[in-house]
């Protein structure tokens, strides 16, 4: 089987190319890439107008398999992916049961690889059950398929176990992705902490929960020597620390969320259960650092973490609400927007984000349309206008506040290790 | 009375009043002294409101509020349904939205609202067709409570323009103070909210307030205090360390207002009092008091409050529901 | 907008001469002004029976209660109407009870005012009697309701309307039927 794409604009920062060009895929390898590509291939498509990267890279995602099937299995989460341009997913282990032992992980890789769409890489919890007291089994973790592990959701407490964590993640190899916030600062906060939390009268979460978190965090890695994430960077404080930290050379990496580069906590003057997250949707000086940090690589990747809720757990009082959003399906746009319309990032620097630094954060030998890689393609309509609309949701939920936006930038078509596939038309 | 051209009511429900214009406040002040006349007559009762149902949907106990609402509800002859439900009930069994859709198929008009989180109210009215009137959402809005306290000191001051008025208490937990603080910056009063450093809530200043933890500084050259019911017992992580230096510190006591305040001061509490606590048993029941009035005016301006939602022109008032689907 | 034939009915002296006869028949009819108060409906009719008190007190050398009564409450229009209708204070700071009540509109008509204005007045207290006095009745009554004292009878059309108009509330004084 072998697949030519014509035509297309390739956007490969792995290998630092931005021109037109064919790429030719036989099996499940890239086998050559630019120029005009005269051999034969059982399909061709013609990417005219079209840009060709690598298949994206999500670090954060809430699949909900097992335990929480009528929000998103794996199947339905990966559907979404794809949807997404997503061909590879972090499915974070905050599962019923938690990921922490060999058997889930390798159930999760399994189901996964029976849906046919994409892979689906377990995060490992840092702490059993994730109760934030004893150590997974990393070694076994990483030996089952984990790249990271992450008790996202919560925050480790405990500093000594999260010392002893980072430490131990360091020695089986495992990155350690670190879901920052300081619970008790959050107290029953719901919103973020400013004029908008003061007006509407909601609980407020202070950026500082985060920050002193991420602060934390980034002295116990310095001390461990361990390599350490942050997930979902929503303050300027944030971004600030982690810069520091990266020049002075601690091994950190950030991540940024594209509904926190997108709505400000004035958005919740709707009160929108769907626009209640965590961390909270941040200010316009919050957004603004974000993108700073994105342009300047202080934070090295765009993650959804899509998490789907049930239409009635959403449909009700604010408090009472659970915290996500889906973000799968509405990434792309997003960011566009968010970035690529302001004018912060272009388009390689953009697919950057969501390919090969990635990637990288993880220590994954993908993200790159490099000759003899893994064909995880996406072809992208930069331009093209869609309505979000929830009938044509994949995700098993529609817990958007996007639905119902006019968006730009579409993704037309997705290949899986050599394989097209069908990704609902637009 | 003036004579003034007088903007029509359109408005289908009240929940707060961020979304009022100065106009629309004054427009419920008027009304609200007509009503306030009806209260005085031997049978203080009219017509006005016979057929419609009106269901008081109290979420979180309250007395006052709920009376007060029944009251003026029945002194327009409408037909008053109670129905109180804890909210930490909605959290657990039957969603608030369910409620909602059992109650409206009723075939009722108006829903008054009291709830303990924010927005429940809004929320409630995006699922009915029915008038919606919030009574009080968590740290939100208590509407009708600031319209009748506004119509209390322009009752007794002779307007709201120009005047200070500061707000002292729990700040950052306070419905009342947020719905005073809308009204009576939209009607020209410069205003001033008070209180320990941690119940003063972030960016507060940028409501076009000043804010301030000096009680001096809030009692001088005030034409009202607005004083605010302190509970201590609720709080698990504490905002303050006693009763007692919460007392000393921002409590209104005589002395206090000997030494700062205006002779003419008028004092307001929303109720229910903590005697000695925010205010002593001798400012309580003292000449600048109007604590009492505020409870008579209470009944006339939420009469004022459900007679023009109850003939509003806009989308959704009775007249439009009467010929309308439903 | 149509175009409206107006027809001036009264003018200002004709208002004034109707006013004063009506507060000396009031006047012959209870036998002086013992236990008599008047009461207008708001806004022209409170105006009128200011007027006739006046008129009757300068006869009597004596003072005559005057109230005030808005009506808003006790319509049974209020979701018919067009204009948004406005409350005012109902102004009767006397007790009604045992007492006469002229009760004061500027144009009689249909009757539902007068009802609504019985309804309320009831509300008060219970009075002796209430008599009606109106500077204009046009006929088509709807409900049997009927004047004891008129200022003018005027034949109108169903479709026309009748305008009073006094100096406090248009700065002018004459009835117009507007046709």
């Amino acid at each position: 089987m072998s697949i030519l794409i014509k035509n297309g604009h390739i956007i490969d920062p792995a290998q630092g190319i931005d021109k037109k060009g064919d790429i030719l895929i036989e099996g499940d390898e890239i086998s050559q890439i630019g120029g005009k590509i005269k051999k034969k291939a059982d399909v061709e498509i013609n990417a005219e107008g079209l840009i060709v990267a690598p298949g994206f890279i999500d670090l954060h995602s809430h699949l909900r398999e097992p335990g929480g099937e009528e929000k998103e299995t794996v199947e339905s989460g990966l559907r979404a992916a794809v949807a997404g341009g997503f061909t590879t997913v972090c499915a974070m282990p905050n599962t019923d049961p938690p990921c922490d032992t060999r058997a889930q992980v390798e159930f999760l890789k399994n189901r996964a690889k029976e849906t046919g769409l994409g892979t689906g890489l377990p995060v490992g919890a840092i702490t059993k059950d994730r109760k934030g007291t004893h150590m997974t089994e990393m070694c076994e973790l990483k030996e089952a398929g984990c790249l990271a592990v992450s008790d996202d959701g919560d925050s480790v407490e405990d500093s000594v176990i999260m010392r002893r964590a980072l430490e131990y993640a360091s020695m089986a190899d495992l990155v350690v992705m670190s879901h920052c916030e300081d619970k008790e600062l959050v107290d029953e906060g719901v919103m973020n902490e400013g004029y908008w939390s003061t007006v509407l009268g909601l609980g407020p979460i202070p950026g500082k929960a985060e920050s002193i978190m991420v602060d934390r965090d980034i002295q116990l890695a310095e001390l461990a020597g361990a390599r350490l994430h942050i997930a979902h960077v929503s303050t300027a404080e944030s971004v600030d620390i982690i810069r520091r930290a990266k020049a002075r050379g601690v091994r950190v990496t950030a991540e940024v969320t594209p509904h926190h580069l997108t709505l400000s906590d004035e958005a919740l003057t709707t009160y929108d259960t769907n626009l209640k997250v965590n961390p909270p949707l941040r200010s316009d000086n919050d957004i603004r650092e974000l993108k700073k940090g994105l342009k300047d690589g202080t934070i090295d990747a765009i993650a959804t973490d899509h998490a789907p809720h049930l239409e009635n757990e959403k449909e009700r009082e604010f408090n009472y609400a659970p915290f996500g959003m889906i973000g799968f399906e509405t990434a792309l746009p997003l960011v566009r927007k968010a970035l690529i319309e302001e004018g912060h990032l272009s388009w390689p620097e953009l697919i950057s984000k969501l390919t090969v630094s990635p990637a990288k954060v993880l220590g994954y030998d993908r993200g790159s349309l490099a000759v003899g890689e893994i064909a995880d393609i996406v072809l992208i309509n930069p331009d093209k206008e869609w309505v979000y609309e929830k009938s044509k949701v994949q995700s098993k939920s529609s817990n958007s506040p996007f639905i119902g936006w006019t968006l730009k930038g579409a993704v037309e078509g997705v290949i899986i290790a050599g394989k097209q596939v069908q990704v609902e038309q637009k | 009375m003036t004579k003034k051209k007088q903007i029509p009511w359109e408005k289908k429900n009240l929940l707060g009043i961020e979304e009022l214009s100065e106009e629309e406040i004054q427009l419920i002040l008027d009304h609200a002294v007509g009503f306030k006349e009806i209260l005085g007559r031997p049978i203080p009762k009219v017509p006005t409101l016979r057929g419609k149902t009106i269901v008081n949907l109290f979420c979180e106990p309250s007395t006052r509020t709920r009376s007060s609402f029944e009251l003026a509800a029945k002194r327009l002859s409408a037909d008053t349904l109670n129905v109180a439900t804890a909210s930490s009930s909605f959290a657990k069994g039957e969603s608030l939205k369910d409620t909602a859709k059992n109650i409206e198929a009723m075939k009722i008009d108006m829903i008054i609202m009291r709830h303990a989180c924010a927005g429940a109210p809004l929320f409630l009215s995006k699922n009915v067709d029915a008038s919606v009137i919030n009574a009080g959402d968590g740290s939100h809005e208590h509407p009708t409570q600031a319209l009748l306290d506004v119509f209390t000191v322009r009752e007794k001051l002779g307007k709201v323009s120009g005047l200070k008025v500061s707000i002292i208490g729990d700040i950052a937990h306070s419905r009342v103070a947020r719905s005073n603080i809308w009204a009576l910056t939209k009607m020209g009063a410069s205003v001033t909210v008070c209180g320990p450093k941690t119940l003063l809530p972030a960016e507060i200043e940028k409501m076009g307030i000043k804010a301030t933890s000096s009680l001096r500084e809030a009692v001088e050259g005030a034409d009202v205090l607005n004083v605010l019911r302190i509970q201590f017992e609720r709080q698990k992580k504490a905002f303050f360390p006693s009763l007692r230096e919460y007392v000393r510190e921002f409590g209104i006591k005589a002395d206090v207002l000997e030494k700062y305040a205006k002779k003419d001061i008028v004092i307001m509490h929303p109720g229910p009092i903590n005697r000695g606590v925010e205010l002593s048993q001798e400012v309580a029941d003292g000449p600048y008091s109007v604590i009492l009035d505020q409870v008579t005016n209470g009944v006339a301006v939420r009469m004022a409050i459900l007679f023009l939602l109850g003939h509003a022109r806009g989308k959704g008032g009775l007249k439009s529901r009467k010929n309308g689907k439903k | 907008m149509e175009f409206q034939k107006s027809s001036k009915i009264l003018d200002g002296e004709g208002i004034k001469r109707s006013l004063q006869r009506i507060a000396h028949e009031i006047l012959e009819k209870n036998q002086g002004i013992e236990n008599v108060v008047v009461i207008g409906i708001k806004s022209r009719g409170a105006h009128l029976a200011e007027r006739i008190a006046e008129n009757m007190g300068k006869i009597e050398n004596s003072e005559v209660p005057v109230g005030a009564l808005d009506i808003t409450m006790y319509r049974d229009d209020l979701t018919e109407v067009a204009e948004q209708p406005v409350v005012h204070a109902t102004e009767i700071d006397f007790d009604i009870t045992g007492k006469k009540i002229i009760l004061v509109d500027d144009v009689l008509y249909t009757g539902r005012t007068v009802r609504c204005a019985l309804d309320e007045l009831i509300d008060f207290g219970r009075p002796a009697n209430i008599q009606l006095a109106v500077l204009v009745d046009r006929g088509h009554r709807e409900l049997p309701i009927r004047p004891d004292f008129v200022g003018k009878n005027i034949p109108t059309a169903k479709e026309a309307s009748v305008e009073v108009r006094l100096k406090e509330t248009d700065d002018t004084e004459e009835v117009v039927v507007l046709a």
